[in-house]
């Protein structure tokens, strides 16, 4: 008998304080296992991001830094070109990454800053209390948009594997999702991917994981999960935007 | 009371079956898990943990395949696979 | 080493590398462009780091990673662009890391002009960014004095782990002067700055046992925890305003019927109206802080002599570090103030009026 399945080297013993059937948790733990099974734990940092994951530094198992809400990725350039032998991950939330941070990550990715960017969409702002997010579908209702997304008076939600992949420097840039085991089984290998073209210092790679918020959706975890497979998955299309180590360009 | 057993290159049949353990320090009794188990073995236990959640856990380990789904599911890291 | 005529800007850039800096991150703003511009030539011939960030926030932000490395970094702009890097100076602070960041003043408030001027003293100062936080804030009034200034700010925050800023204005980053520079730091001095922060900074693990997780950070949401921390915090400054504070004094003489304090550029216009007045025969000493923080309260105290009948400070703004010297009289003089506003430069024949007045 041997243990096939377990928490990883790169995760703390720390439980997460995530929301029952929140997938966070997933995503952490994908991007730890691909830490591990790419031998980077002592070569590798993280930078933490404003919104529920902030206490990230906590969770994963290497030097970390938190940084403003938003400038992860600039925090990020500064580790990586202080330190290019160290390995970088940023992870972000949709407030984080697509409102505050657009600048940010729109020019670390023009720049081909050698990290790896993990950013989870679940169209709503969750350690706040379930504002609209710039990732919130039309008509959804949030606390700031009480009665319904209006598109005509604030626009449509933001894709930002179709926005980043017209840049021409970024490396890899892949949609998955966290909704069914199956799923984050695919999740996995693009996880594990990014964080091999990060150790070959290839470029940058970003992954959008298609995620729920049971809380401040209003769903029980399952519920939650389906509705996002519903909603979320005909806006944000899973798929490779980019990959120029498999020449998809 | 739950344990782990790690036991290589046991020739027993009685220990050498599958088995998925929840560690209810870590478990929300979100009930994902329970869903993806195609055994369809695993329950939310009627005890609670510190954190006043009812863990999930284990109720036919003998049906357990190890196919990891609840694994792969759980967003807790609460589960360890043993095959 | 000989003298070299050279624009402020670009000394302080020369010296910066000389003094170990090897990333730069900044965005072009006039009157310091070219601080950048002369990074952008001279950062790759060193094998340093020079990026053009996207914006002011995003060069603060990187400064901030590549500090919490553990490596000498810098960044610079004018006052708008200094204001868009409040945020990113206070998390620095906060998470106690050492950096340098060189504000060459401009005109204001809000866009405001190109023109030299000292409006952004009470932001360095008193605060800038949110929370209970100082900045090491250096002011130079020469070309040499910026130049000499870079080594001694990363000096100091390596030393305090604290950001420290240079408090130049567009007058000193513009003008030439002759400036000789330290010798650049050598390899062996190179890798002992790289080791000196290894025991916080972000940095590999070894193989084997003992591994690290260093965590750069500010956030702490328990207040007993937070309290404690910023109580750590303030013990450091304590500890800076005990050690670093820095000034000159100028015909000073118990004969002084009026004691000068200003700062900058404007101490030397006020330097040239008392050589004049003196000639006079009327005795006027300045004091010139040569840090505004930790600020020279005490000296300022001792150094009013018992003939001095008013303290005159003499600033390019509507009056912020005059606010300081009043703390530091203590009511025992009057204390009068005139500047100019706008990117307005005074002149010594305007100084020299003003001082005329008070006899």
């Amino acid at each position: 008998m041997e243990i096939i399945a377990k928490r990883p080297e790169a995760l703390t013993k720390e439980p997460f304080h995530y929301c029952p059937g929140c997938m966070h948790g997933v995503a952490h733990r994908l991007i730890a296992e691909a830490i591990d099974e790419n031998g980077l734990i002592n070569q590798i940092a993280g930078v933490a991001p404003v919104g529920c994951a902030v206490f990230a530094y906590k969770y994963f198992n290497c030097d970390m830094a938190e940084a403003a809400h938003g400038r992860a990725p600039a925090v990020a350039t500064g580790i990586k070109r202080a330190r290019p032998d160290m390995h970088i991950f940023t992870y972000q939330g949709d407030g984080d990454l697509a409102a505050i941070g657009t600048a940010e990550i729109v020019h670390s990715a023009n720049r081909g800053e050698k990290i790896s960017v993990f950013f989870v969409n679940n169209a709503i702002y969750g350690m706040t209390g379930g504002q609209m997010a710039p990732t919130t579908l039309p008509n959804m209702k949030t606390t700031t948009s009480p009665y319904g997304r209006n598109v005509d008076d604030i626009g449509y939600p933001i894709r930002m594997c179709e926005l980043l992949a017209t840049l021409v420097a970024p490396y890899y840039i892949e949609r998955v999702s966290l909704l069914s085991p199956a799923d984050i089984i695919r999740a996995k290998k693009a996880v594990n991917k990014a964080i091999r073209y990060n150790k070959e210092n290839r470029g940058f790679t970003f992954i959008e994981f298609i995620s729920t918020c049971p809380t401040n959706w209003g769903y029980e975890p399952e519920q939650a999960r389906q509705w996002a497979k519903e909603n979320m998955l005909p806006f944000f299309k899973l798929g490779v935007y980019r990959d120029k180590g498999e020449g998809v360009e | 009371m739950v344990y782990h057993r790690k036991e290589k290159n046991k020739k027993s049949e009685v220990f050498d079956m599958p088995r998925m353990t929840v560690d209810p320090n870590y478990c929300k009794g979100c009930g994902l898990c329970i869903i993806a188990c195609p055994r369809k073995i695993i329950r939310l236990s009627e005890n609670i943990n510190a954190k006043g959640y009812n863990y999930a856990e284990c109720i036919e380990q003998e049906k357990c395949t190890a196919c990891k789904m609840c694994y792969i599911t759980c967003p807790d890291v609460a589960i360890t696979i043993e095959k | 080493m000989s003298k070299i005529l050279m624009k402020g800007n670009e000394a302080i850039a020369e010296a910066a590398i000389r003094s170990g800096c090897r990333l730069y991150f900044a965005y072009p703003i006039t009157p310091q462009s070219e601080l950048i511009e002369y990074m952008a030539k001279m950062m790759p011939k060193v094998k340093g780091t020079f990026i053009q960030a996207e914006s002011e926030v995003a060069a603060i932000n990187m400064v901030y990673g590549a500090a919490g490395s553990g490596k000498r970094v810098m960044t610079s702009s004018s006052s708008p662009g200094i204001s868009l890097k409040m945020e990113g100076l206070s998390y620095i602070a906060g998470a106690e890391l050492p950096c340098v960041v060189v504000n060459v003043q401009r005109g204001g408030p809000g866009l405001g002009d190109i023109q030299p001027a000292q409006g952004d003293y009470f932001q360095a100062t008193k605060g800038g960014g949110h929370g209970d936080y100082r900045l090491i804030v250096l002011a130079p009034s020469s070309v040499q004095e910026f130049a000499d200034m870079a080594s001694e700010a990363f000096d100091l925050a390596d030393k305090y782990r604290n950001p420290v800023m240079i408090l130049a204005d567009g007058m000193l980053g513009q003008m030439m002067e002759p400036v000789e520079f330290k010798p650049a730091k050598t390899d062996a001095e190179l890798q002992e700055l790289a080791n000196q922060h290894l025991s916080w900074c972000i940095c590999p693990n070894e193989d084997g046992a003992k591994k690290h997780h260093h965590e750069i950070n500010s956030l702490e949401l328990d207040p007993q925890v937070l309290e404690q921390h910023v109580l750590g915090l303030l013990k450091k400054y304590a500890e800076i305003q005990k050690n670093e504070i820095r000034y000159e004094t100028y015909n000073i003489s118990d004969e002084n019927e009026v004691l000068c304090v200003a700062w900058g550029t404007a101490s030397r216009v006020v330097k040239s109206a008392i050589n004049e007045v003196q000639k006079q025969g009327k005795s006027v000493g300045l004091i010139r802080p040569i840090r505004v923080w930790p600020y020279p309260y005490e000296a300022i105290k001792q150094v009013i002599g018992k003939n001095v009948k008013k303290v005159y400070v003499f600033e390019l703004n509507s009056g912020q570090m005059v606010e300081d010297v009043k703390i530091a009289v203590e009511g025992k003089v009057p204390v009068d103030f005139w500047g100019k506003v706008g990117g307005v430069v005074f002149t010594p024949a305007e100084i020299k009026e003003k001082l005329e007045e008070c006899f």
